[in-house]
């Protein structure tokens, strides 16, 4: 088991990064009749293939940030590069084309269908149809959303976190290196909201690109980011790390503040599903004679298995004894089937172990195939060694190193 | 009181009668439409601007429709053009009210995920805006035709086009033979304009309004 946040496992070394760094060089932005600025000089540097993550309290100027890059807000003065281009200067138009930009809830246009959503930008840019209904094919299957149920489909008859998952395809439709996500995730239920971060994490994996997200949730931010910029008011950055070196130092008191809950949760956040063991898992596909998933499952000493789809992944995940009640592997999609991600947290997994019946969870990866499932004895595991590290480091006296008479009863109340 | 004995052998004036009717309203509305959406699109985007139109357009409505004829008769003389003028003013009223209350309530978030996108200002209005303000704006022109179909009668008054003529004409001679006939001829007759002209623009509605805004 790994504890290192950075994403070095296999892999991830030959991964192709397809983003661009950002530089913002001495930003900022003053509103007339204001007195204080908006965002007072910021000087950024975000790696080509990072996620940054800005989050701060509300009115510190991660949005004003945000949209300074793409200037949808115009800097009042400083410089933003993209790559090696400077942008301050160029067409606002055609530098919005060349990133993603993700607001709450998608902002779809509702009087469009989400292919032709998708391929608004390919249309301004001219590619022929062909080209666009492949694109767009390509990027709904990204996104986790299969192209023949939901191209034609309408925004209204859509949930908010399909719409959500319509809204980063269209953004990534002309292939921008940097992409812009605004509080993304706010408008979805919890459960939604882990499945599509875990989708993101997913996507940004395969694709390589810059992202910036702003959220006003600091676990969000340590999930999603690589690095996790915090801002105060008017947009001074209190600190600019990866999340283990904020949760392990932070910079300033008002850090410490905003990151708030005990080292254990945070701990929690840090570690990924895929950095802990996972246990493997039967699968049948539906109409497999159940005799024979029966035999399979018992030979390797399972006690459930997972029926999963056409492309992996998993519909519902039922006991012997439930798969034994019917001929053949049902079509039973169950509603409320506890998945998560490779790439989310523990802490995610836990809270959807809580919610669930099976006493854990199944993993995926990015593109919602079923990898194995985790028990909720691994991360209570996991729980118990960080507190004992945590107890190691305390130099609190324990029950043994007690001296007798010296309880200092008054701790107790505060 | 026979409407049929005065109806036949009159068929062809009366259908006449009836087409200039009914193209006169058409061609009002139409001028007056494309001249609202103008405006609309000219102020929509200035708060103070907006609802200074359209308090003006409502006031405008109170306007009366003789009055203004009779006003415009000064520089245009008798005719097609003061009847023609008078139509496409009070045409555009509902229209202008329509489409600046359509437009301005676009969600703001789908018109700054459009600029985000990188979508320039003239198509955000081209494809976006005005398409999704559209069912506001064609209900303008419903109740706009409903009202000039109705209002183009007056222009007989200035000897205009259309069944005008033939209310005035009756309610002239009142007493007189066919003079009831006249003018309730007259009057269905508009009416039966008024109810063609509403079903097409329902039709038009099913055809241009995206099942997702319904």
């Amino acid at each position: 088991m790994t504890r290192d946040h950075t994403r070095a496992e296999p892999g991830a070394t030959e991964r192709r990064i397809t983003g661009a760094s950002i530089r913002l060089d001495g930003v900022a932005k003053r509103y007339r009749g204001q007195e204080k600025p908006a965002v007072e000089r910021l000087d950024l540097d975000i790696e080509a293939g990072e996620i940054v993550a800005f989050v701060g309290p509300s009115g510190c100027g991660k949005t004003t940030t945000l949209k300074m890059i793409n200037r949808l807000i115009e800097p009042t003065e400083g410089r933003i590069l993209i790559g090696d281009r400077d942008v301050t200067d160029e067409n606002p138009d055609r530098l919005r084309q060349s990133i993603g930009y993700v607001i709450q809830s998608g902002g779809l246009f509702p009087h469009w269908t989400v292919a032709k959503n998708v391929g608004a930008i390919p249309r301004v840019l001219g590619w022929d149809r062909a080209r666009i209904t492949e694109r767009t094919e390509h990027l709904l299957d990204l996104v986790g959303l299969d192209p023949d149920t939901y191209a034609n489909r309408l925004p209204k008859d859509m949930s908010g976190g399909q719409q959500q998952r319509v809204g980063v395809a269209r953004a990534l439709a002309a292939d921008p290196p940097v992409l812009l996500m605004d509080e993304p995730f706010g408008a979805v239920d919890p459960i939604t909201r882990v499945r599509l971060q875990d989708s993101l994490l997913g996507i940004q994996q395969e694709l390589g690109k810059t992202i910036v997200v702003v959220t006003h949730d600091f676990e969000e931010a340590t999930k999603l980011g690589d690095r996790v910029l915090i801002l105060s008011e008017g947009g001074h950055i209190e600190q600019y790390a990866p999340p283990a070196e904020i949760l392990a130092n932070p910079a300033s008191p008002f850090v410490a503040e905003f990151i708030g809950s005990g080292a254990t949760l945070a701990q929690l956040t840090l570690t990924r599903v895929r950095d802990v063991e996972h246990e493997p898992v039967v699968t049948a596909s539906v109409g497999e004679d159940a005799h024979a998933v029966l035999e399979r499952a018992r030979a390797r000493g399972h006690d459930r298995i997972v029926a999963v789809d056409a492309r992996g992944r998993p519909r519902a995940w039922p006991t012997l004894a439930e798969v034994a009640t019917k001929p053949q592997i049902s079509d039973y999609i169950d509603g409320r089937l506890p998945v998560v991600g490779e790439a989310s947290t523990l802490n995610d997994a836990l809270d959807t172990m809580l919610a669930a019946s099976q006493g854990g969870v199944l993993v995926t990866d990015g593109r919602g195939r079923v990898r194995g499932s985790l028990r909720i004895d691994t991360v209570m595991a996991v729980i118990r060694s960080y507190t004992a590290e945590v107890r190691a480091e305390d130099d609190e006296p324990s029950y043994v190193s007690h001296t007798e008479g010296s309880a200092d009863d008054g701790r107790r109340s505060s | 009181m026979d409407l049929w004995q005065y109806v036949r052998g009159r068929e062809e004036t009366l259908l006449f009668l009836t087409y200039q009717h009914a193209s006169l309203a058409f061609q009002t509305v139409l001028v007056g439409s494309i001249v609202a959406l103008a405006v609309a699109v000219a102020v929509y985007r200035l708060p103070v601007v907006s609802s200074l139109t359209l308090t003006g357009s409502r006031v405008a409505l109170t306007i009366p429709s003789l009055a203004l004829l009779a006003l415009l008769i000064v520089p245009f003389g008798l005719g097609v053009t003061p009847s023609f003028l008078m139509l496409a003013f009070f045409a555009a009223m509902p229209v202008i009210g329509n489409a600046v209350v359509g437009l301005r309530s676009v969600s703001p978030a789908v018109v700054e995920a459009a600029r985000g996108i990188g979508l320039a200002r003239w198509r955000i209005l081209a494809f976006v805006e005005l398409p999704i303000a559209w069912p506001v704006i064609l209900s303008g022109i419903r109740v706009s035709t409903q009202m000039i179909v109705g209002v183009a009668a007056i222009v007989a008054y200035v000897l205009g086009p259309g069944l005008g003529s033939l209310i005035f004409n009756g309610l002239s001679r009142l007493g007189g033979t066919n003079s009831v006939e006249m003018a309730l001829t007259g009057t269905i007759l508009i009416v039966a304009v008024a109810l063609v002209f509403d079903a097409l623009l329902v039709l038009l509605g099913r055809l241009t309004i995206s099942k997702g805004l319904r």
